[in-house]
């Protein structure tokens, strides 16, 4: 049996490799409610070369590796189930390109939403991309490999639907290339018109194969946003005002949202909506045509803007910070959702799933929902806190999220980045033939099994 | 239950229905005015159930004190016509609940009320209130509820207002000074129509503010300039008080230039109107009002509400105003402060 240690770090240097007991603790966990499980080794490489030479020798020796970005996920995707090597890319940081007519950039595979947020602020003001509200050092490649939404998901779908290529490491060690970037140096397509092979790997949560470049649409960045906030008392009027809103074809993100605390939000449901302009002109067109679309709410008292006077700063930051409020962060809480994929017209009944699981696991409770693609669907988060030295809450939190899984199955959801015990009632769910497809595709680039074992478990 | 003190006879009898007659938002002659005010008295129905935008302004266009705004409330309660969505108005009730999370100083005979409004704590602070700053109180416990008057919901302020005073009896107090018209407009105004004993006297924090300026005079520098005073609409329900804004921009040396919407032609910041009327209605009024300061040559506006602040500082700030609470003028005025420039 091969010296694994010294053999990574023949490949990676003395500080790019460890085994050293507080760093495999770090690993172990993410800040959700899931149990922690100790990997064996922790690398970060610093080059493809690098992470295909791991890959390869994992390979070999048939052990577990697990791609991480900033393990943000909380719903432990990149809790190493089966042992083996957690690769860090956090170190792989680099925007290698920004083509600012073809609105794209290329980064490799560890760099933070944040870092491109800034290089783009500073290098191409005129650009942005679709910055997920999650702290600014999650992964771009990991958003994408878990279908992640952000600021743009409104207007052009998933953040996965706006990837223009990428470079993978496949299980086996052969580098690949997908979308343009395969036939020369452009990255402005991830498939069309050549068969889309990144479905290989988009929303596989790294057990396919490990990214090391992503290219990724950018979009204009208009000089002003601005944000309205709709409320009514009526949760079975919300897909309505939704579809009234999307309508209009001109929000740049819609959010709807209830909570019961602070007391001014209890009983009432909300809708956030954003909208940009390049001139005050543009934005007040865009205001009014909003109010006027929602007119008939208004009339009937169903609903109303509400004032956003002293929350504006905090509604326009990007990414917010809220939802650390919610968790209690700075006080040891955390939180966990639930984040099914739906059709927008069952808002209703989840909203009332969410105040019946609170209830009856004696949880704390958020949901906010934001509008996929125009209104085609909707990511509905159910969110419950926990307190860290509450072991009792975090089981109840646990159960509160595995039946509202249940619940978002039974409703024809799909179960966003869902922890191994969701994907395992998600596929026992699907379509057996559906199932059969993923099992040829998971044996052929993976057949020693060795990709984020634990997830995605079609054998 | 507290009930609205309001003489039949009075209307009957009133030589000029200015109440109706002079409302900014709703069209009357003398005669329908008249007859419209006499519906809302007998109870019958009236257009103004469904028209009124909520300024307060009727309060201060009737002279012979027979509170026709708080009469607008009651008549809309008793029918269950709402002002706004119902969403919107028990957000406001629930945002103003009494939770237990008061916060009093060091108050002795007299206390310094802050109202349910962060901004008032800092603003209430300083030379101007050494004597008192220690002695503030802050919370819903102490919050005025005169808002829910916008919403029709008189009985809020019925249920509420004694409580708040109670919470000041509590506290032993002699004097109240109020940093925001609406707390002052309720002790002095709300508070009797409904006939509820106030056990304190009320101090508007304009009378405390000339009165420690002249204690100050020769710390004074004027500051020269030219400034639009922004009414707000709790100002109406104390008429009597408007005259100290102009009698405090004399005294440190800020003109303020006639202008189309002052004084009773004033308009209201309208953020309470986008809730009740729309955005037409806000947008239009903040438009004018916002047209006619800068029309009239000034380079500050001044606010006496924070509420007000919040709602235009942004919009005026585009137009080339400065927005400034005129207590940040007074502190401005006696170096304790620098004087901000819109760029």
């Amino acid at each position: 049996m091969k010296d694994i240690l010294r053999s990574l770090v023949d490949i990676l240097g003395e500080r790019g490799v460890s085994n050293a007991a507080e760093e495999l603790w770090f690993y172990a966990r993410d800040p959700g409610v899931l149990e922690a499980h100790f990997p064996d080794y922790v690398v970060a490489p610093e080059t493809t070369e690098q992470v295909r030479q791991v890959v390869r020798l994992a390979n070999e020796e048939k052990i577990p590796i697990v791609p991480m970005g900033n393990g943000m996920a909380l719903t432990g995707l990149v809790i190493p189930l089966k042992g083996g090597i957690v690769m860090d890319m956090k170190r792989m940081n680099r925007i290698l390109e920004v083509n600012e007519k073809a609105r794209y950039a290329v980064v490799e595979g560890g760099t933070s939403q944040g870092a491109l947020k800034a290089y783009l602020q500073d290098h191409h003001p005129q650009l942005r991309h679709s910055l997920p509200d999650a702290p600014p050092t999650t992964t771009i490649a990991a958003n994408v490999s878990l279908h992640g939404q952000g600021r743009l998901t409104q207007q052009y779908g998933f953040n996965s639907d706006m990837v223009t290529g990428l470079e993978v490491v496949l299980p086996t060690g052969e580098v690949c290339k997908i979308g343009s970037p395969s036939l020369g140096p452009y990255w402005f397509s991830k498939g069309p018109t050549l068969p889309d092979l990144s479905g290989l790997f988009l929303g596989w949560l790294g057990t396919t194969g490990i990214f090391t470049k992503v290219g990724l649409k950018l979009y204009p960045n208009k000089k002003i946003r601005d944000v309205e906030i709709f409320v009514t008392d009526r949760v079975d009027l919300v897909p309505d005002i939704i579809y009234k809103l999307t309508h209009l074809e001109m929000l740049e993100d819609i959010n709807a949202w209830f909570q019961p605390r602070p007391l001014m939000f209890k009983d009432n449901y909300h809708i956030t909506m954003y909208f940009t302009g390049d001139t005050e002109e543009e934005v007040e067109f865009k205001r009014k045509m909003i109010w006027d679309s929602l007119e008939e709410f208004i009339v009937t008292k169903d609903g109303g803007f509400m004032g956003v006077g002293y929350m504006k700063p905090m509604l326009l930051e990007m990414p917010q910070r809220g939802i650390a409020a919610f968790a209690d962060v700075p006080r040891g809480g955390g939180f966990e959702y639930s984040g099914p994929i739906t059709l927008i017209e069952h808002y209703p009944d989840y909203a009332l799933k969410v105040m019946e699981l609170a209830e009856k696991y004696e949880v704390i409770y958020s949901s906010a929902a934001r509008v996929v693609s125009g209104g085609h669907s909707m990511m509905f988060s159910i969110s419950f806190a926990f307190n860290r030295a509450d072991a009792a809450m975090m089981e109840r939190v646990k159960k509160a999220l595995d039946e509202a899984t249940e619940f978002a199955l039974e409703k024809g959801g799909i179960p966003w980045k869902p922890n191994y015990k969701e994907q395992r009632m998600t596929l026992e769910k699907l379509d057996p033939n559906t199932l059969k497809l993923l099992q040829m595709v998971k044996r052929n680039l993976d057949p020693n099994g060795i990709m984020n074992p634990g997830n995605w478990e079609v054998s | 239950m507290y009930a609205l003190k309001f003489e039949k006879e009075i209307c009957a009898t009133c030589p000029s229905p200015d109440c109706l007659l002079k409302c900014q938002y709703m069209e009357f002659d003398k005669d329908e005015a008249h007859q419209e005010m006499m519906k809302l008295v007998n109870g019958e129905d009236s257009r103004v159930l469904t028209e009124c935008v909520t300024c307060y302004a009727c309060e201060e266009y009737c002279r012979r004190g027979n509170h026709p705004y708080y009469l607008i409330g009651e008549r809309r309660e008793e029918k269950g016509i709402l002002t706004a969505p119902r969403a919107i108005t028990n957000q406001w009730i629930n945002m103003t609940a009494m939770q237990g999370k008061q916060m009093v100083g060091e108050v002795q005979d007299t206390a310094l009320s802050s109202c349910l409004i962060p901004e008032l704590g800092m603003l209430g602070s300083g030379k101007l209130f050494e004597d008192v700053a220690q002695a503030i109180t802050f919370g819903a416990e102490f919050m005025c509820p005169a808002v829910h008057t916008h919403f029709a919901k008189m009985s809020v302020v019925k249920e509420r207002l004694p409580k708040v005073i109670d919470h000041f009896r509590q506290l032993g107090v002699e004097k109240v000074i109020c940093l925001h018209d609406e707390c002052y407009g309720t002790y002095t105004s709300i508070a009797p129509a409904f006939g509820i004993e106030v056990p304190f006297t009320p101090i508007y924090y304009m009378d405390f503010l000339l009165e420690k300026l002249n204690e100050m005079k020769d710390q004074i520098t004027p500051l020269n300039i030219r400034a639009a005073y922004q009414r707000p609409c709790s100002n109406r329900l104390i008429p009597q008080k408007h005259r100290l804004v102009r009698e405090i921009m004399d005294l440190i040396g800020v003109e303020l230039p006639d202008r189309t919407y002052q004084d009773e032609n004033s308009l209201c910041c309208a953020e309470i109107l986008r809730a009740v009327s729309g955005y037409r209605l806000a947008n239009d009024v903040q438009q004018r009002n916002i047209d006619d300061m800068v029309e009239c040559g000034a380079s500050y506006c001044v606010f006496n509400c924070p509420a007000c602040q919040s709602t235009l500082s942004e919009k005026v700030a585009k137009r080339g105003l400065t927005p400034v609470h005129i207590i940040d003028l007074c502190k401005a005025a006696i170096g304790e402060k620098e004087l901000e420039v819109t760029a």
